[in-house]
């Protein structure tokens, strides 16, 4: 019996020794090494990239991802959370709202940050439509700032969040609310009261899955953001390309790891708390 | 209201007037789905304090009738009267009627106390600590004192219905509707919880609403009761007028076990059966024992009679025995046939 269960959990754990632990270890050694001239790495041993990430510089950046990955992941919950109830009420059509709010993955996410990027510049089709009704002069700055970096994660992460709150919504006994309203709550406190605190594992699963993406996004500050909105995955790609210094993407890069486990940690606590 | 009511004490024989104080009235209240009625013209009182039972099939529309009374229905048509006030189109939560829903649907995320609070917390205007007294003052009234700080999961399904009961009565409601509150138990639990629901209601004193789908169930809680059928109401009356008198074959069938012999319907245990010729000062029937099943307290011998027709008698355990074949003679008291009011 163990030696089938030992047969079926080996692949995927050759796949997580040889594509995980051994890249993670890989950056780990990197990390407390110094750097090469032509990027690279090189001997001696030193911890100087972990001191440098407390630079405030970069402080700077790691609290601007979080906070644009907290919005991100708000704005998600707040946009999620309607659409998610409503599609686990609707009697006829579940499958096809649940298929629409995958559609998007049909395409790449590239491509449809690239679609976004034709829509929000300058010449775009948003502005130009504006300009030939006369409602604008000039063109608004719809591109290449943070707000634009904002609307590209909310757009890519929303069905991460729709997913699981679905998941949730949909095994909760619709009679509750009636019992809810029967004991003189209006629909509104029926929700706030009863559908919000039995939702909150998917709000939780939901929230982890559109945050910890979020965080260490960078392409979409990269392509939205025009450069200008650096975020950490930014920061680190950097360092590997351009900064040539790869011992300090290596430690920004554990950080933000380090980071999101303590998140996971935090709010998986919190979720089993419920219920 | 205004009207006068016969109302019928079980155990007294003498016949009691006294003024009616409707607090529930329904008037011609239909509901269709899409073509089907599911509720047809239905008008039904309810007094005051009354134990009032509304039974049928599954599917004869009594759950719907409930759920229309609770405001989770619009009706098609028809009034909704709660003491004297049309509540139809008043949504659940501004009707004053509570309902103990078939599963109970408790708030699985709150504990026994959150969840008997959570009525009285929507009103406005109510001080923390008379929320806490009158909790407290539900909770012995179901009995559950010392459980308040359990979730629904950590108790059991007779104490998850009390729950529900005080939960619904903490807001002392016009009228209790209660949705088949007892299937849900184990048939041991049912019967317990069938006298704790009857002495529930006489101490509180509401009106209570009752649907189910178990006739015994009706039969032994109800001061009256209505025979819902297709969406249609079929009789409404005491227990007794209606098992005694039932309006129609189905209201006889549906209430206790009936046998049609020459145009008339007889109760089970009205039949006389014996293996003896009777005097000729009875009208017997002679038949042939088809089969004799063993109920505890009595036996049910189920004959067939010279005409074709089949009759079964309710027989006392009394040493008696009847064996398939053998011949027997069956008679009773023409009182105790059936009157069927509309002429089945």
């Amino acid at each position: 019996m163990s030696r089938l269960r030992a047969t079926f959990v080996a692949p995927s754990a050759m796949v997580m020794i040889l594509l995980f632990f051994v890249p993670l270890l890989i950056v780990f050694v990197y990390s407390l090494l110094t750097r090469g001239p032509y990027g690279g790495v090189m001997k001696p041993w030193t911890i100087e990239s972990y001191i440098r990430v407390f630079d405030p510089l970069y402080g700077e950046i790691l609290w601007r991802s979080v906070w644009i990955a907290l919005l991100s992941t708000g704005l998600c919950l707040l946009l999620g959370f309607p659409l998610a109830l409503y599609i686990a009420r609707s009697s006829t059509h579940k499958t096809l709202l649940l298929n629409l709010v995958v559609l998007p993955f049909w395409t790449s996410f590239l491509i449809r940050t690239y679609a976004w990027m034709f829509l929000l510049r300058d010449t775009g089709l948003i502005n130009s439509g504006l300009e030939a009704m006369h409602v604008i002069r000039q063109p608004l700055p719809l591109l290449f700032n943070t707000g634009a970096v904002i609307l590209g994660l909310v757009y890519g992460y929303v069905p991460f969040m729709v997913l699981p709150l679905y998941a949730t919504l949909e095994k909760l006994d619709p009679v509750l609310l009636d019992a809810a309203e029967d004991l003189g709550a209006s629909p509104w406190v029926a929700v706030l009261r009863v559908v919000v605190p039995l939702a909150k594992p998917g709000m939780i699963a939901g929230s982890l899955l559109v945050f910890i993406p979020c965080l260490g996004a960078y392409l979409t500050p990269d392509l939205m953001g025009g450069g200008k909105t650096v975020m950490v995955g930014n920061l680190v790609q950097n360092q590997f390309t351009t900064g040539r210094d790869w011992p300090f993407g290596a430690a920004v890069s554990l950080l933000l790891m380090i980071l999101v486990v303590i998140v996971i940690q935090a709010l998986g606590r919190r979720g089993e708390d419920l219920i | 209201m205004g009207e006068w009511f016969q109302a019928r004490e079980p155990h007294c024989a003498s016949i009691v007037f006294q003024k009616v104080d409707t607090v529930l009235e329904l008037r011609a209240l239909t509901k269709h789905y899409l073509t089907h009625p599911a509720v047809n013209g239905i008008s039904i009182s309810v007094a005051r304090g009354e134990f009032f039972a509304l039974v049928g099939p599954s599917g004869c529309g009594k759950t719907t009738t409930l759920r229309l009374i609770g405001g989770f229905e619009e009706p098609t048509s028809g009034e909704i009267l709660l003491d004297g006030r049309q509540v139809a189109g008043t949504p659940p939560y501004q009707r004053d009627v509570s309902t103990v829903f078939q599963n109970y649907a408790l708030f699985p995320h709150l504990t026994v106390a959150e969840n008997i609070a959570f009525g009285l917390e929507r009103r406005n205007h109510i001080a923390k600590s008379e929320i806490r007294a009158k909790v407290q003052q539900s909770l012995s009234l179901v009995q559950l004192s010392g459980k308040e700080t359990r979730k629904p999961h950590q108790i059991s399904g007779g104490e998850r219905q009390r729950v529900a009961l005080a939960r619904s009565l903490i807001l002392e409601p016009k009228v209790l509707l209660l949705d088949e509150p007892l299937s849900a138990l184990d048939p041991k639990l049912r019967k317990q919880m069938r006298s704790e629901l009857k002495s529930l209601q006489r101490r509180v004193g509401i009106a209570f609403l009752f649907v189910t789908h178990d006739q015994e169930e009706a039969l032994s809680l109800s001061d009256r009761m209505a025979v819902m059928n297709q969406g249609s109401l079929e009789q409404v009356g005491t227990p007794r007028e209606l098992y005694r008198q039932p309006s129609s074959r189905f209201v006889a069938e549906f209430l206790g076990g009936v046998n049609w012999v020459n145009g008339a319907g007889v109760r089970p245990e009205a039949v006389r059966i014996s293996r003896e010729r009777p005097g000729n000062h009875v009208h017997w029937i002679g038949g042939v024992v088809e089969a004799c099943t063993f109920l505890g307290n009595c036996l049910h011998v189920e004959t067939r009679l010279a005409n074709d027709t089949r009759c079964t008698a309710e027989v006392a355990q009394n040493g008696f025995e009847f064996v398939p074949g053998d011949t027997v003679y069956i008679w009773w008291n023409t009182a105790d046939e059936l009157r069927i009011g509309n002429g089945a």
